[in-house]
């Protein structure tokens, strides 16, 4: 009955990504050593790119394995190597009282939600989410979405972009100590 | 369809068995060109440079010990896997695949010669040629960065440890330089696949990027992409004065022969992607011999990758090694802002001339104000002292850890 609306490759395609993001998912969550989330967690990104190279969007897919994938996740890793993943966290105390009752009201909220957004609209067609000009002059892919970033929405492109530099600055201001501050606290 | 970027997959299902016989040869003829291609870069290695130390180097096996690499990695086969107590079993096996697989997918996206017409089919020296195109590059640069990390960390031992740490803060700084300059290429080059990055340089030495571009991006490439291969003189991570062997120190056998593997395939690999961004990839003086014609390119694509890789070995025998601060100085300070300059000022020019002067004004006193900044923040106060200390506690206070060690040296 499904294969009517789709082709065999395109089942393939998304069964292997549904199960390196979900499989990935889970593990994130649990498994306890966090080097070994960190690698659960890039599996679901290559999932995520899988499902992207499957919609034909190309360009996400190699964004979210440079951006995620290969800078992100290494930052994880990175934090984590330095403050050492030998330490025991004590997953049964409760940082935030009653967060595990707002959790589960959380995801019985998400996951009913997209059941009852999936049985009444026809998200699940089996067609890409994009189709027309652009996906069949080759790399226009790249093209519209430049094309997109740099005029349409320039003005929130650059916005973002400066955000993050303040974010930057922000942290390099915080981290760092100024000479005066530090001759103050000598002499005190 | 975006396949159809490959002229093979253009014409769909039609005549699939003599396709996938086509495209099945061109996989293992590209692999094993590349196995082939990385025994015999380490025996160059190894000769040349103990060519230039005044040494002999491997001579036993085969004429000039050219069969010296096969008799290592035989030996390499046989030797006993360790597997440390302390290491995190899983990760510790994982990861030189995770270095090795990068290396091999990364070659995919290189344009080895022209197009040949065999069976009414053209087929590109390419092993493939996704719209992505360059972008594979930098994910699988990416990628590789965890075979090296979680190596390290495995091992479950400090100096891998240490290693895996710089690894990881170095590559991911030279990225930004590395990407910057893509971004320049594709930028006249309009595309973002290798072949048409190839493409756009024919007609000649003066089309090449290298010029067309003014130089300054490919020493940036080229000093990006050398960091990226923890090559000397950036082998910071592998520096055996300082961390024993590096990320690799604990492994022996089969997974230590594929670090080594990677570590070639890599060299070879991101020689070729030299070649094709900024010198043209098969371009070059084809002689008017009939059915010949096809050889040349790819005999010009083998002789720059060969002079590429011969520098990296020249490099290794003549320049010392960067320290660690160096290296993260040169990233950060000098080859980010340089490339980001370069590529405003060669946008300009795409534009229009005015908008290329304009931009190389603005370029100018930006680096007018950041070589100021630099100054600025040379006078600092640097060290531990300029940093907040740490949330938490330390496993020793600090004057007990000084304590400690100036009794030791009295």
């Amino acid at each position: 009955m499904i294969a009517a609306t789709y082709s065999i490759p395109a089942i393939l395609v998304f069964a292997t990504s549904a199960l390196l993001i979900l499989g990935g998912a889970i593990g994130v969550i649990s498994v306890a050593n966090p080097v070994h989330a960190a690698i659960c967690l890039i599996t679901t990104l290559f999932g995520v790119a899988v499902a992207f190279i499957a919609q034909q969007a190309d360009f996400l897919a190699a964004v979210q394995i440079i951006v995620y994938a290969g800078a992100i996740v290494v930052l994880f890793l990175f934090v984590i190597m330095f403050l050492g993943v030998d330490q025991k966290f004590h997953v049964s105390a409760e940082p935030l009282v009653g967060q595990r009752a707002f959790a589960v009201a959380g995801v019985v909220v998400t996951v009913g939600g997209l059941i009852t957004l999936m049985a009444s609209s026809h998200w699940v067609s089996g067609a890409t989410s994009v189709s027309g000009s652009p996906l069949d002059t080759g790399n226009g892919n790249v093209k519209q979405l430049g094309t997109a970033v740099f005029t349409t929405y320039l003005y929130a492109f650059e916005v973002t972009s400066a955000l993050l530099i303040i974010a930057v600055v922000g942290a390099v201001l915080l981290a760092r100590r100024e000479r005066a501050s530090t001759n103050e606290e000598v002499d005190a | 369809m975006n396949v159809a970027v490959d002229p093979l997959l253009a014409h769909g299902v039609n005549g699939w068995g003599v396709i996938l016989l086509i495209l099945v040869i061109r996989l293992l003829v590209g692999f094993g060109a590349l196995m082939g291609a990385v025994t015999m870069m380490i025996w160059f290695e190894r000769k040349a440079i103990s060519d230039m130390q005044s040494r002999i180097g491997p001579q036993r096996w085969g004429p000039f010990g050219i069969l010296q690499t096969l008799a290592d990695g035989i030996k390499l086969f046989f030797k006993e896997d360790l597997v440390p107590s302390e290491s995190d079993r899983f990760v510790f096996k994982l990861a030189p695949y995770l270095a090795l697989v990068p290396a091999i997918i990364t070659f995919a996206i290189v344009p080895v010669g022209g197009t040949l017409h065999i069976a009414g089919h053209a087929v590109m020296l390419q092993i493939a040629n996704p719209p992505i195109g360059i972008l594979v590059l930098l994910a699988m640069s990416g990628i590789s960065v965890y075979g090296v990390m979680l190596a390290g960390w495995a091992s479950g031992s400090k100096y891998p440890l240490i290693s895996s740490v710089r690894a990881s803060a170095q590559m991911i700084s030279y990225e930004a330089a590395l990407g910057i300059t893509i971004v320049t290429v594709v930028l006249v080059s309009g595309s973002l696949s290798t072949h048409a990055i190839v493409t756009s340089q024919g007609g000649g030495i003066w089309h090449w990027n290298v010029i067309r571009l003014g130089v300054v991006p490919f020493v940036i490439f080229w000093m990006a992409i050398t960091a990226e291969l923890h090559r000397p003189p950036f082998d910071v991570v592998e520096a055996d004065s300082e961390l024993v062997g590096g990320f690799n120190t604990e492994y022996s056998s089969i997974r230590f022969a594929l670090f080594y593997m990677a570590e070639f395939m890599n060299t070879i690999t991101m020689s070729a992607i030299i070649v094709t961004l900024f010198f043209g990839g098969p371009a070059g003086w084809i002689p008017d011999v009939a059915h010949l014609k096809w050889v040349f390119p790819i005999i010009w694509f083998l002789l720059k990758t060969v002079f590429f890789c011969f520098c990296y070995i020249w490099f290794r025998a003549a320049l010392p090694r960067f320290r660690y601060d160096q290296v993260m100085d040169l990233g950060w300070k000098r080859l980010i802002p340089l490339s980001l300059g370069w590529m405003l000022v060669v946008a300009g020019f795409i534009v229009k001339p005015a908008w290329g002067f304009i931009m190389a004004a603005a370029v100018l006193l930006a680096s007018v104000v950041l070589g100021r900044a630099f100054m600025l923040g040379s006078s600092r106060e640097s060290g531990v002292d300029s940093v907040l200390p740490p949330v938490g506690r330390r496993p020793l206070p600090e004057d007990v850890l000084r304590a400690m060690s100036e009794g030791e040296e009295e």
